[in-house]
């Protein structure tokens, strides 16, 4: 009987998981309908140009927050790797040199936050704070506020490019989805980003070197932000210091609509990659539809809240 | 008749918490609620003071049948519940907490001079060591439990129902407690005290109602009954009957610490008991040996190799494991799967070519769920739905498939009921059956009794009598409170 009971809020508990999932399929749908224009080949491939960076952003933000940290400065990194990248791709002529060091710089900038997060001992909200106005600030330092230009043509390729139908973007997204998915839940790494999150002096306890996992958490995010900022430069053919903007809030956002927990221990990528493409169709289907574009921030807002009500719900339901 | 109590029940989902509290209590007595964890203490008090409903039997206050739905009807009616320190609110000041939730007010802002005051009056009248307006945080156990005992006498209350008041205190701190207890006796109060530790009774209790897996088995005045009864009734002779262990021959030194005032040898097939008063320095013995707080001076040798353990991590490396002695707060992920707590500490025996095999990992804990019998569906369900006692067969799995030569068990029993107990013994048995070297700290003396080899004696954070397992609770007694 207890167990049947057991398997009723299992199924239930499934579910309502699943609703995310449910939604962007429903929207799918919805904007098939609604507007002509939705589903071509054209506005799909734009959508996911458009959800790239967001969402490769999203992958790393995802770690962190299982991890149960955040980083605030995602937004000002991707400036800065950016920037970075894309000088180098100038002074060297090669593209493939200044892709590896945006790379490398938002590497960097990822250390430098799980560096001082673990040997500072200072929560992961105000150091990221303090880092997203570091790095924008050197950014326009650096650039003295004038975008890079002047990229080799071949750039263009890595945010605009195609390989048969699709959009090369999107092989690069599948590509370290895959990688990531697997990282978060097949290696040493992923699982003890759980544990920490779970339970963070439990995992000390369990002998786990949780400061050494938790720089290469935020150094893998660095670098992954890092990626997503080369392709931006991509699809502007600019470095520009003004890039990123609030990014951080779409990030995250993302994360937590696909179920990830501010507190931690929880969080997957596939949730990830749906919340991000929720977000994606929303400011899509907006313009699609002709609503106005300050009322997008306005909702997606309301969906943030939201999915983290349902998912509050469904958790209580389901501890009890 | 202040209170009686008749036929109370209580269960929750289909677990009966209570199922028939009875108690009488008068004013101007110390009457004592004693009990094992999980035997409904604290489910019976809860209903007196209108934190639970209770499901039938009967409450009378004064003579009349009451019912409370709320803890403010309960105030209001003069019961006042002592709760442990942790229910403060660490940045507000003394007084703040002494009126949090009933503050004084002149119009619509809250009077802090006049809470100032009376809260200055109270401290003054029975001589506290605290000021008004210092801050919680900055404030000891004692003090805190002191800053409770305030929360309740401000209210005038005229039943005080004091919760393990001493469970965080050190020696001379929980005699300043007993004082306090005595002196609201003295002025006409009716006091509920609950307590599992026996050696507490002879201080401070003029009654004694003892509950048993939700029932009272046993009510009467402290003089007489003796402790040895109350432990029968406590425990029921089914449970005493089942544990007794057979010696082993100890075999190799498996550690050696030599820490300042901590000197000592286990060997391996040993159980070496820990004993001492709250603050003789047990758990951070045991925090020492697991890196922690590491050791300035003095060494640990495991297996005849000296090792630095400066860290948990080292620890592990060197052979050491620590089943803690809140496993919410430091041995368990409970979000997590049962499977991910057993394997956290051990993961790469489960991987492979760097990634974690499901399969081997499911084998892994599916094997250990059932050897502890862990009660749960499957291993992958989360670790906050077991009870208290399947938790900490998790907490040992890990450590069981981590496979260290020495384990140190910090109050291995907090917190799990009866049956779970004796299986917790028997797991342990069997682990120094296999060779293990294990230390067991205990505030339960009978339980040390049961299960240790022999038991070194803490106080003031130096050991300072190591006795047989023949030994009494009297014995150690003796020399953890006054010394040889």
């Amino acid at each position: 009987m207890k167990s049947d009971e057991y398997e009723m809020k299992l199924q239930i508990g499934m579910l309502q998981r699943l609703l995310p999932f449910f939604s962007l399929i429903a929207l799918f749908l919805i904007l098939s309908i609604a507007s002509p224009y939705f589903l071509t080949a054209t506005n799909l491939s734009s959508v996911v140009r458009q959800t790239a960076v967001i969402n490769i952003m999203a992958l790393g933000m995802t770690l962190i927050i299982v991890s149960g940290g955040i980083d605030l400065s995602v937004g000002s990194v991707l400036a800065f790797a950016g920037v970075a990248g894309t000088m180098t791709m100038v002074g060297s002529g090669s593209v493939m040199l200044g892709i590896a060091a945006g790379v490398f710089f938002g590497f960097v900038w990822g250390f430098v936050n799980g560096f001082t997060i673990t040997s500072l001992k200072i929560p992961p909200f105000i150091v990221t704070l303090g880092t997203l106005g570091i790095a924008r600030g050197l950014t326009l330092v650096v650039t003295d506020g004038l975008p890079v230009v002047g990229l080799p043509k071949e750039h263009s390729f890595l945010g605009e490019g195609t390989v048969g139908p699709a959009p090369f973007v999107l092989l690069v997204l599948i590509v370290c989805a895959g990688i990531m998915h697997v990282a978060l839940h097949s290696t040493k790494l992923g699982r003890y980003t759980y544990a920490i999150g779970s339970n963070e002096e439990a995992a000390v306890y369990a002998g786990i070197p949780v400061g050494r996992y938790k720089i290469a958490i935020y150094a893998i995010s660095g670098m992954l932000t890092g990626l997503a900022a080369m392709i931006e430069t991509s699809r502007l053919m600019t470095g520009q210091p003004t890039a990123g903007v609030s990014y951080e809030l779409q990030v995250i956002a993302a994360v937590v609509i696909g179920g990830g927990s501010l507190t931690g221990g929880e969080g997957t990528v596939i949730g990830t990659l749906i919340g991000a493409f929720i977000m994606g169709l929303l400011s899509n289907g907006s313009d699609l539809l002709g609503v106005n574009p300050y009322w997008q921030q306005a909702i997606i807002g309301a969906i943030i809240i939201m999915a983290v009500a349902l998912d509050e719900a469904r958790k209580r339901r389901f501890a009890a | 008749m202040l209170l009686e109590l008749n036929g109370i029940r209580k269960s929750f989902g289909g677990v009966h918490a209570l199922t028939r509290g009875d108690m009488y209590v008068e004013s101007g007595q110390v009457h004592a609620l004693i009990g094992e964890n999980g035997a409904g203490k604290s489910t019976l008090m809860k209903i007196v003071a209108g934190l639970q409903r209770r499901d039938g039997g009967e409450m009378r206050l004064k003579g009349a049948a009451v019912d409370f739905a709320k803890p403010a009807e309960a105030h209001r009616s003069g019961i006042s519940m002592v709760h442990q320190e942790s229910l403060l609110a660490p940045h507000l000041t003394v007084a703040e907490n002494v009126f949090l939730g009933h503050e004084l007010l002149r119009g619509p802002l809250a009077d802090r001079r006049a809470m100032d005051k009376k809260t200055s009056r109270l401290i003054a009248e029975h001589r506290f060591p605290l000021d008004a307006d210092q801050r919680v945080q900055t404030l000891s156990p004692a003090q805190k439990q002191l800053v409770e005992i305030l929360r309740a006498l401000q209210s005038d209350a005229s039943l005080l129902i004091f919760d393990e008041p001493t469970s965080s205190l050190s020696e001379s701190e929980t005699v300043e407690v007993f004082k306090i207890v005595r002196q609201l006796r003295d002025r006409g109060k009716g006091i509920i005290y609950i307590t599992h530790r026996l050696i507490e009774l002879d201080e401070i209790a003029d009654n004694v109602t003892i509950l048993r897996d939700g029932e009272t088995v046993h009510s009467c005045p402290r003089s007489e009954i003796t402790t040895q009864e109350i432990v029968h009734h406590m425990v029921g002779r089914e449970v005493s009957a089942i544990y007794e262990r057979g010696k082993l021959a100890p075999g190799e030194v498996k550690l050696k610490a030599d820490l300042p005032g901590a000197a000592f040898e286990i060997r391996a097939g040993e159980i070496v008991g820990i004993a001492g008063l709250m603050g003789a320095g047990r758990t951070e013995l045991c925090q020492t040996l697991f890196g922690i707080t590491p050791a300035h001076e003095g060494s640990i040798e495991v297996d005849g190799e000296k090792r630095t353990i400066g860290s948990p991590r080292d620890a592990v490396a060197a052979g050491i494991a620590l089943v803690t002695e809140d496993r919410q707060q430091t041995g368990l992920a409970l979000d997590l799967p049962i499977r991910a707590n057993i394997t956290m500490a051990h993961l790469d025996a489960v991987c492979s070519g760097g990634l974690v095999q499901a399969g081997a990992e499911e084998e892994v804990a599916e094997s250990y769920r059932a050897r502890l019998r862990i009660r749960a569906e499957s291993s992958r369900r989360r670790a906050r739905q077991l009870s208290g006692g399947n938790q900490q067969k998790v907490v040992i799995a890990k450590w069981l498939f981590r496979n260290t030569g020495v384990v140190l068990f910090d109050e291995p029993t907090r917190g799990i009921d009866v049956g779970a107990k004796a299986e917790v013994f028997a797991l342990m048995e069997e682990m120094a059956a296999e060779g293990k070297a294990l230390l067991m700290v205990s505030s339960e003396l009978p339980e040390l009794l049961q299960v240790a080899d022999r038991i070194l004696v803490m106080r003031n954070g130096a050991i300072v009598a190591e006795l047989p397992r023949e030994t009494t609770q009297q014995e150690i007694m003796h020399h953890a409170a006054v010394g040889a």
